[in-house]
């Protein structure tokens, strides 16, 4: 169970959540209502006042670096610093890769220059799920997708989700989405949050 | 071994060269480049300067005090370390920016410079000021650009690369696993010259140093003994200097989460 416990970063109101396990929170808002700030400030990226604990773990009794690894924070623009897909992975994800619509192996000696926007997304998807996240942060994951993209991850997190049953916080614009994949949803409005709308 | 009185150069022999300055000057105005102003305003303070520093350092040796020394060391210190910090595009924020440069340059220069003239040079008091000025100002001058552009660069690359550095701690990267690659980078980009001047050092260009030497009546071989020992000083003093410069200045960008704080570093 992810919990968030009167969080507050910059001058938003504090904010409070629970994510029970396996299950997903639908975010919504408008453009820079702070639903990005809200993922960043739960994985620890930006400064931030606040009690958040996963699984019963609290976030100040390990380090940075520990618990960003154990919420999996995706953001909606992917970042590469190699050279190739490969390189960016540390353990085998083939199966995630052929679940994602890529081919077989052959993608991972991919150079990152030749990807297209749709291809990083599902790539970076890939990444952070191999990496074993116990929680999801998911920043518009299919912003740059195609409908058939869209239900390859949507397929893929969903099961990631019912198979580690881990918690997942999912925001996007596109209600229809959220109704389909979250078991409940939240609004961003005015620096807080309004439950179910 | 002195092999023969040098010959002094007196006042109207230097104007010379300062004829072939305002010649110069006068083409350069001609043609538009608008370089005469500085060049000549460059000009007069390096004569006014060096005219100055020759007056001070033919009392400071007279008198042969550690104290003035050590006054003096602490001065060229200071006004390095300010350089460092006054040569960043992005400056690490509050007054770090100037204590990581001159905590940089202390070490580099000053614990460089105490070791080569007590270890190496040994002249009868180690701090003999007809030594050991000359020996910290060739080690301050050019450890300087070293570390001035070891931090350019590093807080330069830590600001174009904040998205990737945050993309790296996401995946629960350690701070200094993401920026393994800019500190090499950086550090690369600050030695480099350093280690370039040393491999041509004798075949393209003869270092300033042993031509003063040389012209002042010294015997080659001696020259280049001291040339050798100086060179390499200056290269430990740019490679320690510059590792220490990132190391401080990464410390500071990010925070005891580990959090990448670029609110930490302005751009001037």
């Amino acid at each position: 169970m992810l919990k968030v416990d009167q969080l507050q970063f910059l001058d938003w109101h504090a904010l409070s959540l629970d994510v029970n396990s396996g299950h997903c929170l639908g975010l919504m808002g408008r453009s820079g209502s702070g639903k990005t700030l809200l993922l960043r400030a739960i994985a620890d990226l930006d400064v931030n006042e606040g009690k958040v604990s996963l699984n019963g773990l609290f976030r100040d009794d390990v380090s940075g670096p520990e618990w960003r690894k154990k919420v999996g924070l995706l953001t909606s623009e992917s970042k590469w610093w190699h050279e190739s897909v490969g390189q960016h992975f540390k353990s085998s994800a083939l199966k995630l890769l052929i679940d994602l619509g890529f081919p077989d192996e052959s993608v991972l000696s991919w150079k990152i220059s030749r990807l297209s926007s749709g291809e990083k997304q599902r790539l970076a998807l890939a990444r952070l799920l191999s990496s074993s996240p116990d929680a999801l942060l998911l920043d518009e994951p299919t912003a740059n997708l195609d409908s058939d993209s869209v239900s390859l991850v949507e397929n893929v997190i969903h099961r990631y989700r019912e198979e580690h049953s881990v918690p997942v916080i999912w925001v996007a614009h596109d209600v229809l989405q959220l109704n389909r994949v979250s078991d409940i949803k939240m609004c961003m409005n005015e620096k807080k949050l309004d439950e179910d709308v | 071994m002195i092999i023969s009185e040098i010959v002094s150069l007196p006042a109207e022999r230097i104007s010379l060269a300062c004829v072939l300055i305002i010649i110069l000057a006068l083409t350069t105005w001609r043609a538009d480049l608008r370089l005469a102003r500085p060049l000549l305003i460059a000009s007069v303070r390096l004569i006014i300067q060096l005219s100055l520093v020759g007056l001070i350092l033919e009392y400071v040796f007279e008198i042969n005090n550690l104290l003035l020394v050590v006054l003096i060391a602490l001065a060229m210190l200071l006004v390095a370390g300010r350089e460092v910090s006054v040569m960043q595009k992005y400056r690490v924020s509050g007054r770090w920016s100037y204590g990581i440069g001159t905590c940089s340059m202390f070490v580099s220069s000053f614990a460089v410079s105490i070791f080569g003239l007590a270890a190496i040079i040994r002249a009868e008091s180690w701090w003999d000021p007809r030594y050991s000025i000359p020996v910290l100002g060739m080690l301050l001058g050019n450890t300087m650009t070293a570390i001035a552009l070891s931090l350019d660069r590093f807080t330069t690359y830590v600001w174009e690369g904040r998205e990737t550095i945050e993309a790296k701690l996401m995946l629960g990267h350690s701070s200094q696993e993401a920026l393994k690659m800019i500190l090499r980078d950086s550090l690369r980009a600050g030695l480099m010259p350093v280690i370039n001047s040393m491999a041509i050092a004798g075949i393209v260009s003869l270092p300033g140093m042993m031509t003063g030497q040389i012209l002042a009546g010294n015997s080659p071989v001696d020259a280049v003994r001291y040339q050798i020992v100086i060179w390499l000083l200056i290269a430990v003093g740019c490679g320690f200097g510059s590792m220490l410069v990132v190391q401080m200045a990464s410390k500071r960008v990010f925070d005891e989460r580990e959090r990448l704080r670029t609110d930490r570093i302005y751009k001037v």
